[in-house]
Parts: C-alpha cells; structure tokens; sequence
C-alpha cells in the first residue's frame, strides 16, 4: 500500500473538499472547499508523470541527469487547469459579494428566494 | 436529518471508489511506455529550436489548447467587470 | 481600504521592485528555464497587490487607471492570435521563426548546453505576449473587485491610515 502513497493522499483531500463543499453553510467557504477540489485534481495529475530519478525536462545545463527525465505532458496540461481554476474562483467570489449585497447576509439557507 | 444520512452515505460511496480505484493505477514512480513523451524530449531542440521542453508543448506541439486557455481568462475578466458596473458608467 | 503604518509604507517601496524585476525575468527566460508567460505574469501581479495593500485605494487610484490594463490584456491576446496565424501557410500555429535567421531564430546544440536568449522562435513572442495578457487581466480583476466592496461611494472614500 505504500507504494501509491501519494494518490491515497490526492483522494483524501478531495474527500475533504467534497465534504466542505456539501455540510458548509457560508458561501466564501463553499468557494474554498471547490478550490481544495481544484487542487487535489492538479496534484493527482503531476504525480501520474513521475519517474523515480528524473531530473526536470529542461536541457540549460543539464549535467549528468539527462539520462532520464520526468514526462513533460503531464506538466503542460497542470499549466491550463490552474489557470481554469483561478477564472472559477474569481468568479464565484464575485457573485458572493453581489449577493451579499442583495439580501445581506452570506447564510446559503437565507438566499432561497427566487425574486426579481 | 434525512438530508444528513443521505449526505454521509454519499460521501462514503465517493470515497470507496476513490479508494479501489487509486490502488488500481500504475505504481508511483514507473509510469507505463510513453512513446509520445520520449519523442517530444528527443526532438524538442531540433524541431522547435527551444531548451524548455514543457514550454516547447505548451506553445508549440499543443498551442491550441493555450489559444483556449487565453480565451477563458478574457471571459473571466469580462464577467467580473461586467458585476461590478456603477450607475451612470458606459 | 486604509492605508497601512509607515513601517510597512517603507518596506513597500523598497523591496517592491524586486517582485517587479524577478516577475519579468521569469517572463522573458520561458525557452530557457523552468517559467513563461502565466508564471511570470503571476509575479508581476502579485506586485500590484502589494502596491495596493500598503498605500490604500485612494492613491493607488491617482497612480494607475484601469484603461490602462485594458489595453494591455488585449494588445497581449492580439499579438498571441496574429503570431499563430501568421504561419498558416503550413498549419495553424507553424513555428515558422524557428531555424530561420531573424527575429529568435538561432539553432540550439543538441545535448545540455547554457541557453542562448536568441533561440527559439514564435515561443519567445507568445511568452511576452501571454505575460502582457495575463499581468492585465490578473490587475483588472483586483481593481474591480476592490472598487466593488463599497458600491455607494466612489473609489476614494474618507481614508485613514494607522499615523495620518
């Protein structure tokens, strides 16, 4: 078992997310427990690309570890999805503030009206 | 309190299939054969002129997606200044 | 927001521009070292939140205007766009500056070697013009975000710092 340590570790932060995303009553700790997803999914997928004793895939002065490197598209592809996932965070935290101005209070139970 | 109990057994679902699925994936450390992955190493300074392998995919080998990437950042821009226009503004 | 105390004021303008420098070394070395253009922008970004985190709004207002960022978020996205269409006699997104003599196109040696800044084509370009896009976007963000919390009054409200 210890051998897929780190993706026992990526599933149990994703756990967390999921469970603060579902039992949080406040709306800026729903958007945190998202972004504790987000990062959970970027973590899972630079460590799918690993090789034991790599060095990074950058050949300026690469010296005697450019034998083997860690695999590169894994890497690129983390690049988009953080960026992704600051456009979402950003956005949820605006629509927060819009409805705080609204109906005054940030409890997700207190903005249930659908009202013009 | 029947909300709850539906909650709880949610998230134990998530999570045993999170767990059996984890242990199912390639040990960490010896990832499967990855021809595409020794191409782009080997051929990265010859064909895109560029030391950075991950720079070289991410605007070169898939610039296409970064084109994407580019347009959800001016969407995001857009959508926050669009919440937060006064009254009066153009 | 208010202004913080003149010991953070000090600190500010002196270690500001370190962000400043480092932000647009990361930005312009992407084909060489670990970096590039969101990276880089990142950094530039963080140095504007500084900015406006120790001086208060009102004279980050007076400083800086928010036409100012427009313009470079689009002007960053325009040049990323033309750069890909500009080789598209071969594909879409053809590195056509690559080996080519003019503008980045030197040819790399095989094998490790210390990174020459006049190589690599097309990439250099898109990295300072994503850098460009993502400086302006990030900053936008940050303005209007600060300008939204008291919407009844305007940008410069009655400011107080800790010793003014």
């Amino acid at each position: 078992m210890t051998g897929n340590f780190p993706y026992l570790v990526v599933g149990i932060l994703f756990v967390m997310g999921f469970i603060g995303i579902i039992f949080e009553k406040n709306l800026v700790k729903i958007a945190i427990a998202v972004s504790v997803v987000e990062a959970a999914t970027n973590l899972f997928i630079i460590t799918l690309g690993y090789r034991s004793g790599g060095s990074i895939p950058v050949w300026t002065m690469a010296g005697g570890g450019s034998s083997r490197m860690v695999l590169p598209t894994p890497q690129a592809l983390t690049l988009t999805a953080i960026v992704i996932g600051l456009a979402t965070t950003a956005l949820m935290l605006s629509f927060a503030m819009t409805i705080y101005r609204h109906y005054g209070s940030l409890d997700v139970r207190d903005v249930r009206r659908l009202q013009g | 309190m029947k909300a709850r109990i539906l909650f709880l057994v949610s998230i134990l679902v998530v999570g045993g299939l999170l767990w059996s699925g984890l242990q199912a994936v390639h040990p960490f450390g010896e990832p499967n054969a990855a021809p595409m992955d020794e191409y782009f190493i080997a051929n990265a300074q010859s064909e895109a002129a560029a030391n950075n392998v991950v720079t070289s995919i991410v605007f070169d080998y898939r610039g296409f997606d970064t084109l994407g990437e580019g347009a959800v950042l001016f969407t995001a821009v857009i959508s926050v200044a669009a919440l937060f226009r006064k009254r009066g503004q153009h | 927001m208010n202004p913080l105390s003149v010991v953070a004021r000090t600190v500010c303008n002196l270690f500001a521009w370190f962000l400043a420098v480092f932000g647009i070394y990361v930005i312009v070395h992407g084909h060489l070292t670990p970096g590039g253009g969101f990276q880089g922008g990142a950094v530039v970004a963080t140095f504007m939140a500084f900015l406006l985190v120790a001086h208060g709004g009102r004279k980050m207002q007076s400083w800086v205007r928010k036409e100012l960022f427009t313009l470079m978020e689009c002007v960053g996205l325009t040049i990323f766009i033309s750069a890909g269409l500009l080789g598209m006699s071969n594909t879409f997104f053809f590195n056509f500056l690559a080996k080519a003599g003019g503008l980045f196109g030197s040819t790399v040696p095989l094998g490790p070697n210390p990174g020459a800044l006049n190589t690599s084509g097309t990439i250099a370009l898109m990295n300072l013009s994503v850098g460009l896009e993502v400086v302006g976007g990030l900053s936008m963000i940050l303005l209007y975000m600060f300008s939204g919390v008291h919407p009844e009054e305007p940008f410069g409200r009655e400011e107080t710092g800790h010793d003014r």
